[in-house]
Order: structure tokens, then C-alpha cells, then sequence
């Protein structure tokens, strides 16, 4: 009985299985149960699960809402590469705030307290992009026709940047955007 | 359709005409594309590496799309085909079903892979490997690899057929044999994957010829993980028949229990599928639920499974080595193994940094909420580095030692660069996996071109050790490239310069596989039982890392900003 030969054993499947091999098994489907159960056990007692709150939508719709959001909720603005004006939208406390992705852009730049939790509404105009919030070293899929609003909550006060992880083309490792927290 | 039967005389392997041709065309093919591959992988690190930065951007995201394609695709493919037709026609003694469609499938196979890369240099369709909608590519390049799945599709339906023939014909007596189980294993994997493949490359050919007007972004991803990753599981079926091959021809092992090997296999046909929901993990569109479900394999059996296998092959060794007399100690087995066999050292190499490695690190990576930290970073490249190379292309290389001597009647040239290529090439593979692994940690992107963020708005700045940690990615990287290069160099010429060995004698008629051949009484052992505590002790350091490592992942979650 080798394994490139058909089983000298006949009836193979009759051969008892030895202890030790019993054991081994035991153990991968413990453990196995063990890693399906922190998943759950994560959803109930875990302090970090994504949303599974998301829409389809349309770029269109999405840039209207964001628009909108930003109108109302710029606090300053900051000087991009070209001297562009890049708006710096505070998030209400415990309130909705937008981010585009769009190539090769995060916008607008956030503001967020620490410890407030927000509802951040995230989609692409375009391609897909990825949302890598260093270095707190977050990173969630963007997808364009989906709007995904994830509730995050700042622990730590700094500045941070969304690398774009997901490539979108000759520009990608441009595309940097930034969150303040307060 | 007249063939002719040839018994190697140095393995006693019995090769059909047509298939043994079939074997080495494929093989040769996977060998071209695993060069194309191995050329764009060098440029990619020597790009990836900070102080080298050798490509501009859109020629580095050209030459990583054709990285992806050629060795994902192409060259696991074309070497996995030599492997069915062999785990079929020669294992089971049997001629090839329908010849002629197996050519023909091949040959179908060669135009899709030449379309696709054509598309790829041309330079319209750097939209990586996954070719994530909306991005669009050429036209050729989603009919390339659409023709190349329908090739390989019915390479498997020959497969099929093969082992159909072979129960008809009578050439096996009984079950078939385990490794050729694995085959099969992939085998339906394959079928599974490239139907999904089908299902969505169709369509995007279609849009991308502006017949179809919008294909759903997150569906788009889903169907076409169904392929992506999917297609890594056949791998992993095969790779894993090969171990034990590999184990059966170098040892003359057999496994500890035909039904606990089976059933591994089996868990994969059962559960592998699901794996598409590894990429989609940090999606909006797919619900909690639906992620733990799939990404566990449905509750971890297919994982199950591997460990049964990372169990009973370096089980059945050490079974072997200890009826050989190497009974002192726990590893008298594995310190008098034949280090000195490439075919032993990789594949050995191969199951350790599989397992270690690739395993731990892909279980981790498919946790639903761990994911987060890790979803497109380097840490994914990370993984299947250390599954899909130091896994499956080095079970791929080691095999290949044992074949050209017996597929291509050659003896291998310059033994002494054979004695230590796997070594070159598993070893600095597995630590480029670790520091890919380790950067990814640190937050740093895959698919990206410039640490330095050149051209942003903003600024930020990597850690130092994630510099640290892309450097040692660029030496580790050219090292292992230098040690698949010289398993090219080695192959090549020993197929061009090596001694030509006697091929056997050849015959009308096929030998059918007697009850108790001279192979097979070299290993019959009978009942005799053979406990095995060098692999236990093995499998519980494996087992303790992997515990470890899982829970430390939990604790770097815990620490960073709240989300629901």
C-alpha cells in the first residue's frame, strides 16, 4: 500500500484510524470550533466589527449628499499641491459625515473628536478604492454603486492619513488623504 | 487510436505515448511562463524595494499585472495539467481519453496565455491579476484567459474520462490511488472554479466590447474571487497529492490511514468553495453573517483538512524511516532523511513553510474581524508568497527533479546546484513571505508604487521599520529570484544537455497494474503499526503557533479605534 498505488486493503475504509490520528483530529476540530466561535463571540462582546450598514447608490447621488454634507459642515480650508482649496469638514458629534473616493483624491479632510463616535459614509465616484487609515492601520473596501456608513470612534487624538489601498491606476500612490482628530 | 506503452526502467512507471508527450508539452509551457513570471517578479521587487525604485509607475503596474497572470494563472496551470494527465494515465497504467481534444485543449491554452499577455504589453490592460470592474482592459485580455479556462477545462474533462476508461478497462484493481485521489480532488475543484470564472469573465468581455452597459462592482469581486481564489485551492490539492507522492517515491510511504487522507480531500471538494469570501471581508456589500459563515469554510473544515494532511504526510515518513531502523530518539527519521535529494528537501521545505507560514497566515487573514488590519496590504501578498510559492511551486519544483530523469530521459545536470536550489529558493521565499507579512503589519499597501506618496496632497511617513521591513523584502526577493532562476537554468539544461537515459522498452499493449507489483511489495507492510511521535511533537508546535499567533492578532484588533 503506497500512495501511488491503489490501497492493498481492499476494503480500506473498514481499516480502524490509530488513536493519535483520532487526537489530531479532535484537536483541528476544536480548535477550529474555537476560531468559528470568536468570530460570533467578537459581533457580541468585540469593540471593533465594520458596519453592516450599506446602500447602493449612484456616484451622482453620493457626490450630492457629500456636497451637501460639506456646505454645511466646512470649518476651513487647507492648500493642496496646485493651491487648490481643500475644505475641512467638522463631523458632528454623533453625526453623519462623507468621504469621497474619487481618482486620486480622499475628500474633504475630516475633523473628528476623540471618543465621539460618527457615522462615516463612505463610496467611490469611480474605480475601486481603498480606505487605509494610518496608522491606526484600518482598512476597508470601497466600492463604487455602495455606500457603506461605518461608525468608528477615535481613541486617540493626532493626524492621521487614508492611504489608497486598493490600485486605481497611474495616480494611486498619490491619492492621500487626511483625518484630524481633536 | 494506435499508442505505444513505455516502462521507465529506473521508477517503473508505465507512460501512454500521447500523455507522456501531453505531460512534457505542459510542463515546458508552465516552465515558460513560470521564466516570464520570474523575470517580471525581479523587476517588481527591484520597483518595490525604496532604495531601488527601479520602474516608473505605469510600467510597474504593467509588469505586476503580468507577474499576477503568469504565474497565478499560467504557469500553476499548465504544470498542473502534466500533473493530471500523469496522476491518470500513468498512475492508473491507462491510455489517455480522447487525445486529440487534449491537444487541442492545449493548444488553447498556449493562444490564451500569448492573448493575454500580448493585451498586457501592449499596455492598455494594467488592471492587475483580478481586473477589478470598473477598470477596464483590452478586449483580448479577458478572451485570452477566458480561452486559456476553457482549455484547462477540458483538460480536466479528459482527466475524467481517463479515469473513467481506467475502471472500464480494468487496468487498477480496487480503489484508485490516493495521490491520484488528490488529483481528482483538484480536479472538481477545478471545474467548480473555472465555471465561475466563466460566469463572470464572459460578461466583462462582453462590457468590455460595450455589448453589456454596467457590471456591478461588489458582484464582480464576488464571482470573480470564486475563481481567483478558488483556483489557489486547486493548487493546494495538488500540491498536497504531490507530498505524498513525493513521500511514496523517495520513502516507499504509505499513508497512515487511506480514510483519514481521503476524507481530508474530501472536506476540500465539500468546503474550498467558499473561499471567495476572503476577499470580501472588508466589503460593504455582503453581511456579517454571510462572512463568518463562508470565510470559515463553513466552520474551518476545509482548515480541518489541511491539518489532517500537514499531520499523516510528514506521518507517513516518519512511518517509512522508522520500519527503516530509524527508531532512536523522536527525529533520528527526519535527521537521516535524504537532505541531500532535492526532491526530499523541497517538498519537505514546502510542507514546513506551508504550513507555518502560508497556513497560520492565511487563517489569520480570513478571520472576519482581524481582516480589517490586514485587507490589501503587503501582508496578503504576504501569504500566498508563502502558500502558492514556497507551497505549491516548490512541491512543483521538487517533483520535477524526480521527472526529468523519468518523463524526459535525462539526468539532471551539475547535481550539486540541484542538492541545494530548494534550499536557495524555499528559504529566502519563507522570509520574504515573513518581512511582506511583517510590512503589511506596519499598515504598508500592496499594488502600490510609491512609499513615498510623491505627487499627494499630504504627507506621511512609514515607520522606520516598514522601510526596514520593504528592504529586506528587495534583498530576500532577489535571492529568491536568483534560486528559481537556477531551477529554470538546471531544468533546461539538463532537457538540452543532460546524459540521455535508457527510456525502457515500449510496448503495444499497456501492462495492467498486477495485485502486488515489485514497487508495491517493497511497501507492503501489512497491518503492522508504526507510532509516530516526531510528528506529533511537530504538529503540536505547529498547533501552539498557530494559538498564539491567532490571539496576538486579537489583542493588535483590540487596541485600535472603535467600530460597529
Amino acid at each position: 500500500m503506497s500512495a501511488i498505488l491503489p490501497p492493498s486493503e481492499r476494503l480500506w475504509w473498514k481499516q480502524p484510524i490509530d488513536k493519535v490520528e483520532w487526537a489530531w483530529i479532535a484537536i483541528a476540530f476544536v480548535w477550529g470550533m474555537v476560531m468559528f466561535a470568536m468570530m460570533i463571540y467578537w459581533h457580541i462582546y468585540g469593540k471593533q466589527n465594520l458596519s453592516n450598514e450599506a446602500y447602493k447608490t449612484t456616484p451622482e447621488m453620493f457626490a450630492a449628499k457629500a456636497e451637501k454634507f460639506i456646505a454645511e459642515n466646512t470649518i476651513r480650508t487647507e492648500k493642496g499641491l496646485n493651491g487648490e482649496d481643500i475644505p475641512v469638514a467638522k463631523v458632528p458629534a454623533g453625526g453623519a459625515g462623507y468621504l469621497i473616493a474619487r481618482l486620486w483624491a480622499w475628500y474633504p479632510i475630516l475633523e473628528l473628536e476623540k471618543g465621539q463616535t460618527y457615522k462615516i459614509h463612505l463610496s467611490s465616484l469611480d474605480y475601486n478604492h481603498g480606505f487605509s487609515l494610518q496608522p491606526v492601520n484600518i482598512n476597508i473596501q470601497v466600492i463604487p454603486g455602495y455606500e457603506h456608513v461605518v461608525k468608528m470612534t477615535p481613541t486617540k487624538e493626532g493626524t492621521y492619513a487614508i492611504v489608497c489601498n486598493e490600485y486605481c491606476g497611474i495616480g494611486h500612490h498619490s491619492m492621500l488623504g487626511r483625518i484630524y482628530v481633536k | 487510436m494506435a499508442t505505444t506503452y513505455r516502462t521507465c526502467p529506473v521508477s517503473g512507471l508505465q507512460f501512454e505515448d500521447q500523455a507522456e508527450k501531453l505531460m512534457r508539452w505542459n510542463a515546458v509551457a508552465g516552465v515558460l511562463a513560470l521564466l516570464a513570471g520570474g523575470i517580471t517578479a525581479l523587476l517588481v521587487i527591484l520597483t518595490r524595494w525604496p532604495a531601488i525604485k527601479l520602474l516608473p509607475a505605469d510600467q510597474f503596474y504593467l509588469i505586476l499585472t503580468a507577474h499576477g497572470v503568469d504565474m497565478l494563472i499560467l504557469w500553476i496551470i499548465f504544470f498542473e495539467m502534466a500533473v493530471l494527465y500523469f496522476a491518470s494515465s500513468t498512475l492508473l497504467r491507462c491510455r489517455l481519453a480522447a487525445p486529440k481534444v487534449a491537444w487541442a485543449a492545449f493548444w488553447l491554452m498556449v493562444v490564451g496565455s500569448i492573448m493575454t499577455n500580448v493585451a498586457i504589453f501592449q499596455g492598455e490592460s494594467s488592471v492587475m491579476f483580478t481586473s477589478y470592474v470598473p477598470m477596464q482592459a483590452a478586449p483580448h485580455f479577458y478572451l485570452g484567459i477566458i480561452l486559456f479556462a476553457v482549455g484547462a477545462l477540458i483538460g480536466c474533462g479528459i482527466f475524467f474520462g481517463t479515469l473513467v476508461i481506467a475502471k472500464r478497462e480494468k487496468t487498477y484493481s480496487g480503489s484508485i490511488p490516493l495521490v491520484t485521489f488528490g488529483a481528482l480532488t483538484a480536479a472538481i475543484i477545478a471545474t467548480f472554479t473555472i465555471l465561475a470564472g466563466a460566469g463572470i469573465l464572459l460578461p466583462t468581455l462582453l462590457w468590455s466590447v460595450g455589448i453589456i452597459k454596467e457590471i456591478d462592482a461588489q458582484l464582480y469581486r464576488m464571482v470573480w474571487w470564486g475563481l481567483g481564489h478558488s483556483s489557489q485551492q486547486i493548487n493546494v490539492s495538488a500540491h498536497v497529492a504531490i507530498w505524498y507522492l513525493i513521500a511514496a517515491v523517495v520513502f516507499g510511504a504509505k499513508p497512515l490511514s487511506e480514510k483519514v487522507s481521503r476524507f481530508a480531500f474530501l472536506l476540500y471538494i465539500l468546503f474550498l468553495q467558499l473561499a471567495s469570501a476572503h476577499h470580501l471581508l472588508s466589503d460593504p456589500g455582503m453581511s456579517a453573517e454571510w462572512k463568518v459563515l463562508n470565510t470559515s469554510y463553513f466552520m474551518y473544515f476545509a482548515v480541518m483538512a489541511s491539518m489532517i494532511h500537514g499531520f499523516t504526510v510528514p506521518g507517513a515518513v516518519e512511518a517509512a524511516q522508522r520500519r527503516k531502523g530509524y527508531t532512536n530518539g523522536l527525529f533520528e527519521w527526519l535527521r537521516k532523511a535524504p537532505w541531500g535529494n532535492p526532491v526530499f528537501s523541497g517538498m519537505f521545505i514546502s510542507l514546513v513553510s506551508f504550513g507555518f507560514l502560508g497556513g497560520i497566515s492565511g487563517v489569520v487573514l480570513g478571520t472576519e474581524q482581524i481582516n480589517m488590519l490586514m485587507h490589501n496590504t503587503f501582508y496578503v501578498p504576504g501569504h500566498f508568497h508563502t502558500t502558492v510559492v514556497t507551497g505549491t511551486t516548490l512541491a512543483f519544483m521538487a517533483v520535477t527533479y524526480l521527472l526529468v530523469p523519468v518523463l524526459f530521459k535525462r539526468e539532471m545536470i551539475l547535481p550539486k546546484l540541484c542538492q541545494i536550489q530548494p534550499y536557495l529558493f524555499g528559504i529566502s521565499m519563507s522570509v520574504l513571505g515573513l518581512v511582506m507579512m511583517g510590512a503589511g503589519t506596519l499598515g504598508v499597501s500592496r499594488r502600490h508604487w510609491d512609499m513615498a506618496f510623491s505627487g499627494a496632497p499630504f504627507q506621511y511617513e512609514w515607520p522606520g521599520a516598514a522601510y526596514l521591513m520593504m528592504g529586506l523584502t528587495g534583498i530576500f526577493g532577489v535571492i529568491a529570484v536568483i534560486g528559481g532562476g537556477l531551477w529554470i537554468l538546471l531544468v533546461v539544461g539538463s532537457l538540452l544537455f543532460g546524459k540521455k537515459l535508457d527510456g525502457g522498452k515500449v510496448s503495444d499493449k499497456p501492462t495492467p497494474l498486477p495485485a502486488n507489483t515489485q514497487a508495491a511489495s517493497a511497501v507492503a507492510h501489512g497491518h503492522d503499526h508504526v507510532p509516530v511521535p516526531g510528528t506529533v511533537v511537530l504538529a503540536l508546535l505547529l498547533f501552539v503557533c498557530f494559538v498564539l499567533y491567532y490571539f496576538v492578532n486579537w489583542k493588535y484588533l483590540s487596541e485600535v479605534w472603535l467600530l460597529s
